[in-house]
C-alpha cells in the first residue's frame, strides 16, 4: 500500500505541474487583445498610483518617457496577496472566514517548504544538526499545526456561509461544497495525523526524505499515509477547478488589469496585430458581411455604403 | 415582487416577467421625491418584441411565433458564443472572457459596487454575477462541454426563454466595470454583459436600433449617427461660430480640413446638435490659445461616436479605421477627442491593438491640453466669474478605464472658487446612468429606468455634493465632460425638476473656462435660466 501511495503522490504531482502549466501555456498563447485595464494601475510612478491617474494624464504623452514603478506594483501586490485587501474591503463578513482559510494555505504552503528543507538536509547531510535547522524544525512545528487549524476553520466557516447565506448559496454548486469538504476532511485528517500519530511531524520529513530519493520507505501509520493520498491528491486537483486563481491572478492583474503598454514603435505589437487581421471571420450576422473574408477585409468594409450604392 | 430572490433557474421559467423593481425597494434619495409606477409594456410590443424580462424593453428580439423559431433563437445564441470563445472569432476579448469564465470564486464581492443592484434595493437580477452565472453554466455544459458539467458548475435549463432573457439582461449594465475594480482575482462581468450583446449583434443580427441601425450604421453611411453629412455639419457648425461670435461678444472661426494642422480636434456630433454652446467653446479656447488645429469633414471624422464599444467589435474596428484614416489623410500630428467618454476610451486605448502600422496617429483627451491652457495663464482667466458651488462628475470611460484624473481637477481648481467633489470620485465614481448609450435611449419605460436605476446613485451623489447649498436660492453647476453623460444627467434635471427646486444646471468643462475669459460676456455660454 505504501508503494501504491507513493505512486499516486509522484502522479498527483505530475498532474498538477502539467495542470498548471497547461493553463498558463494556452493563456500565453492565445491572441492578443484589446487594451481592457482598470486604473488605478498600481506600477504607474509616483502619486499617479495613489489616485488612480495614467501616463494619459499627459500632452503627447508618446513622446514622453514611460515610467513605471515596481515598488508600487509590490506596495499594492503584497497586501492584497497576504492580507485579501479587495475582500476586506468590499465583503467584510466573508473575509472573516476565507482569509483564515487562505492564510492556512499560505502557511500549509511554508510547512512544505521548510519540511522540505529538513529533507534535503537530512539527504544531503547540509546544516544538519545546526542551530538553523533545529530552528526551522521549531518553525514547522509551530506552522504545520496553525495552517491546518486555520484551513479546517476557514473552510468551515465558508460553508456554513455558503449554506447559510442565500446571497452565496444561489451561486453555489456541488463543487463548491465538495471543493470546501475537501479541505475539512484533508485539514482535519491531517489535525488528527499531527495530535496523535505524528507530533513533530517526524513521519512528513522521513516521507519527503523517501519521496525525493525514490526510495518508497513503508509508512508505518495508516493514518499517515492516508493523510499522505488525500494531501496528495488534493494538491492535484486544485489547478482543474475555479481555484487556479491562486497563479491565474497573475496574468488577470498583469496582462488584463494593469496592461496599459501603448503600441507606440513596437514591432512585436504590430507583428501580433497582422496576425489577428488576418484571421478568417465567421460571424453570421449580415451586417458583418464576413462569409470567406479575414478580419481586416471585415474591419474596412462598409456595410452601410455597399447598402446605399446597392438603392442607387 | 418586492424583495424578490431570483433563483438561476429562474431565468428560464414560463411566466410573464422575471422580475419587476417596485418603488419601496428603491434606494432613498437625498430628498422626498414620489416616484411614477412602472407604465406597462404596450401589448403590440408585446407581440412583436418578447419582453418578459422585467418592465423595460431595450433588445428587440422578435418573438418566435413556431417551435422552429424557438430552437432557431437557441441554436443561434449557441453558434454565437462558440464564436465568442474561437481564437479567431474573439481575439479582441478571448482571454478575458476565458479567465472570467475559469477563474471566478463566486464571492459575490462584487455585488455591492454596482449602483443598479443598489439603487434597485438588491434585486437579484441587477447582481454583477447573475447574468455573468448563467453565461457561465451554458458555457461549460454546451461549448466548453466539461464532463457532469451541471452537476460540477451547476445547471440551467437551456431554451428560448434563457437566451432571450439573456439578451435582454445584458441591457441592465452599464458595463461603468466599477464591479471588475472591486473583484479580488480579477474577473469581469460587465464585460459578460458585453459579449453577450456582441452574440447578438455579430452572430444573431438582433441589436438595439439605437446603437446599431441609427447608430453606428449611420455613422458609416452619412459621417454621424446624427445623419449630418459633411456639408450639414460644417453648416451647423459655421452657425454656432457665428452666432456664439455674436452671442459671446468674440470672435472666432472652426478651422475645417487644414492639411498638416498639429491636431484634428473630433467632437462627438450630438454635441452640435444639443450642446453647441461647448463645440462654440472649443473653438474659441483653441484659437485664443493658439493652437494649430482643424476639424476634419471626412466620412465619420466629424463625429467621435464609436458605438461598437458598447455592442459590436467589427462596428467598433470600422469607425476607428475611418477616424484614423481621416487623420492620415490630413497628416495631422495628433488626434485630440473632445468631452465625449466612450469615444476617449474607443480609440486611445481599445483601438491601439486593433489599428495596423499606417493607421496609427497618436490620439489623445482633450482634459491635458485644456489644463495646460488653462495653467499657462494665455487665456488671463478670471474665477471670480465662476463663483459658485460647482462640482465634478467623472465619466468611466476616462478616468477608471483610462485614469485621467487630474488634469480636470487642476482646471477646477485654477477656476472655479466652490468647487466640490462628488463622493467617491475618480477611478472610483458612479457612472451617470447614460452608460452603454442609454441616454440617448427614449422608448419603452428606458427613461423612467434611466432615472429610477441606473442613474438614482449618481443624482443622489450630486445632491449630497450640494448638501451645503440646497434650494431654489444658490445656482449649482455640474460638469459633466462627456456627452452622453450631460443626456442623461439632463434628463435626471428634467425629471426631478432640479433646475426649479435647485437652481442647478449642466454642461461640460469648456464652458467653465470661456464662462471664465475676461471678455466673454457675462452669462452667455452658461444658460442658467433655459436649461438645456
Amino acid at each position: 500500500m505504501s508503494s501504491l501511495t507513493y505512486l499516486v503522490a509522484y502522479a498527483a504531482i505530475i498532474v498538477f505541474v502539467l495542470a498548471v502549466l497547461s493553463r498558463i501555456v494556452h493563456y500565453i498563447k492565445n491572441p492578443i487583445h484589446v487594451r481592457w485595464e482598470l486604473y488605478p494601475v498600481a506600477h504607474e510612478e509616483g502619486e499617479r498610483a495613489n489616485y488612480g491617474g495614467s501616463y494619459l494624464e499627459d500632452v503627447d504623452w508618446w513622446d514622453k518617457p514611460r515610467k513605471s514603478s515596481k515598488f508600487n506594483e509590490l506596495k499594492v501586490m503584497i497586501p492584497e496577496i497576504l492580507f485579501l485587501l479587495a475582500v476586506w474591503e468590499h465583503k467584510r463578513p466573508l473575509w472573516y472566514v476565507t482569509y483564515p482559510f487562505h492564510l492556512g494555505l499560505y502557511l500549509i504552503v511554508a510547512f512544505i517548504g521548510l519540511i522540505g528543507i529538513s529533507a534535503i538536509s537530512q539527504l544531503t547531510g547540509i546544516m544538519a544538526g545546526t542551530p538553523l535547522m533545529s530552528a526551522i524544525h521549531a518553525l514547522t512545528n509551530l506552522v504545520g499545526p496553525a495552517g491546518l487549524i486555520l484551513t479546517v476553520a476557514g473552510a468551515a466557516g465558508l460553508l456554513f456561509k455558503r449554506i447559510t447565506d442565500p446571497d452565496l448559496a444561489n451561486y453555489a454548486s456541488f463543487e463548491h461544497y465538495f471543493n470546501l469538504l475537501l479541505f475539512i476532511g484533508t485539514g482535519g485528517i491531517g489535525i488528527i495525523t499531527w495530535l496523535f500519530v505524528d507530533n513533530n511531524f517526524d513521519m512528513a520529513r522521513a516521507f519527503v526524505v523517501s519521496f525525493i530519493g525514490f526510495k518508497f520507505t513503508a509508512m508505518e501509520s495508516t493514518l499517515f499515509l492516508i493523510q499522505v493520498l488525500l494531501v496528495v491528491l488534493t494538491i492535484a486537483y486544485i489547478p482543474l477547478t475555479h481555484m487556479s486563481h491562486f497563479f491565474m491572478k497573475y496574468f488577470l492583474y498583469h496582462d488584463i488589469r494593469w496592461g496599459d503598454e501603448p503600441n507606440i514603435d513596437t514591432p512585436k505589437t504590430d507583428e501580433q496585430i497582422g496576425v489577428v487581421l488576418n484571421y478568417p471571420v465567421t460571424w453570421a450576422a449580415p451586417h458583418i458581411a464576413g462569409t470567406g473574408k479575414t478580419w481586416a477585409e471585415v474591419a474596412t468594409h462598409n456595410p452601410a455604403a455597399a447598402a446605399a450604392e446597392g438603392k442607387e | 415582487m418586492s424583495n424578490n430572490k431570483l433563483k438561476i433557474n429562474d431565468i428560464s421559467k414560463d411566466t410573464d416577467m422575471l422580475a419587476s423593481v417596485p418603488n419601496e425597494d428603491l434606494m432613498p434619495l437625498p430628498w422626498d421625491t414620489e416616484e411614477k409606477q412602472w407604465e406597462p409594456l404596450p401589448d403590440d410590443l408585446k407581440e412583436r418584441n418578447v419582453c418578459i424580462l422585467d418592465d423595460v424593453n431595450i433588445l428587440p428580439i422578435p418573438m418566435p411565433k413556431t417551435k422552429e423559431e424557438e430552437e432557431e433563437l437557441v441554436k443561434k445564441f449557441i453558434s454565437g458564443m462558440e464564436k465568442c470563445f474561437s481564437r479567431t472569432d474573439n481575439w479582441t476579448f478571448l482571454s478575458m472572457l476565458e479567465t472570467t469564465m475559469d477563474n471566478c470564486a463566486k464571492c459575490n464581492t462584487c455585488s455591492d459596487s454596482c449602483h443598479l443592484f443598489e439603487a434597485s434595493g438588491s434585486n437579484e437580477m441587477y447582481r454583477p454575477t447573475y447574468r455573468t452565472e448563467i453565461f457561465r453554466r451554458l458555457y461549460k455544459k454546451y461549448v466548453k462541454k466539461e464532463i457532469l458539467s451541471g452537476l460540477r458548475n451547476g445547471d440551467v435549463d437551456l431554451n428560448w426563454r434563457t437566451i432571450a432573457r439573456l439578451g435582454e439582461l445584458s441591457y441592465r449594465c452599464n458595463v461603468c466595470r466599477r464591479c471588475a475594480q472591486t473583484c479580488p482575482i480579477g474577473a469581469d462581468n460587465a464585460l459578460v454583459a458585453r459579449e453577450i450583446r456582441k452574440i447578438f449583434s455579430q452572430e444573431m443580427g438582433i441589436t438595439v436600433p439605437e446603437l446599431h441601425e441609427n447608430g453606428s450604421m449611420l455613422q458609416l453611411e452619412f459621417g454621424s449617427s446624427t445623419k449630418m453629412t459633411k456639408e450639414v455639419v460644417r453648416d451647423n457648425v459655421d452657425f454656432i461660430d457665428e452666432d456664439f461670435s455674436e452671442e459671446l461678444g468674440v470672435e472666432f472661426k472652426t478651422p475645417w480640413d487644414v492639411e498638416g494642422a498639429d491636431i484634428l480636434l473630433i467632437h462627438n456630433a450630438g454635441e452640435v446638435m444639443a450642446w453647441p454652446d461647448n463645440v462654440a467653446a472649443f473653438s474659441l479656447i483653441f484659437e485664443k490659445a493658439g493652437l494649430s488645429w482643424t476639424m476634419s469633414s471626412e466620412l465619420a471624422a466629424y463625429d467621435s461616436i464609436n458605438y461598437g464599444v458598447f455592442y459590436d467589435d467589427v462596428q467598433f474596428a470600422r469607425t476607428a479605421i475611418l477616424h484614423e484614416q481621416a487623420a492620415q489623410k490630413l497628416g495631422v500630428k495628433k488626434i485630440v477627442l473632445g468631452e465625449c467618454g466612450h469615444a476617449h476610451k474607443a480609440l486611445t486605448v481599445i483601438a491601439d491593438r486593433v489599428l495596423p502600422p499606417g493607421l496609427q496617429t497618436p490620439r489623445e483627451s482633450c482634459f491635458p491640453i485644456l489644463r495646460d491652457i488653462v495653467k499657462s495663464g494665455v487665456l488671463n482667466l478670471d474665477p471670480s466669474r465662476n463663483d459658485f458651488p460647482v462640482t465634478l462628475h467623472d465619466p468611466c470611460n476616462v478616468t477608471r478605464l483610462m485614469g485621467i484624473i487630474k488634469p480636470q481637477r487642476e482646471i477646477m481648481a485654477e477656476i472655479c472658487p466652490q468647487f466640490r467633489e462628488m463622493v467617491p470620485n475618480g477611478p472610483h465614481n458612479y457612472c451617470c446612468g447614460g452608460g452603454s448609450g442609454y441616454a440617448i435611449m427614449h422608448r419603452n419605460n428606458i427613461p423612467e429606468w434611466r432615472n429610477k436605476i441606473t442613474g438614482r446613485k449618481k443624482i443622489s451623489q450630486i445632491l449630497n455634493a450640494f448638501s451645503d447649498c440646497r434650494g431654489p436660492e444658490q445656482k449649482k453647476y455640474v460638469c459633466a465632460p462627456c456627452s452622453n453623460c450631460k443626456g442623461q444627467i439632463r434628463d435626471m434635471i428634467e425629471r426631478y425638476d432640479l433646475l426649479e427646486k435647485e437652481n442647478m444646471t449642466y454642461a461640460g468643462i469648456v464652458e467653465l473656462i470661456v464662462n471664465a475669459m475676461p471678455d466673454v460676456e457675462p452669462d452667455t455660454i452658461i444658460k442658467w435660466e433655459e436649461g438645456y
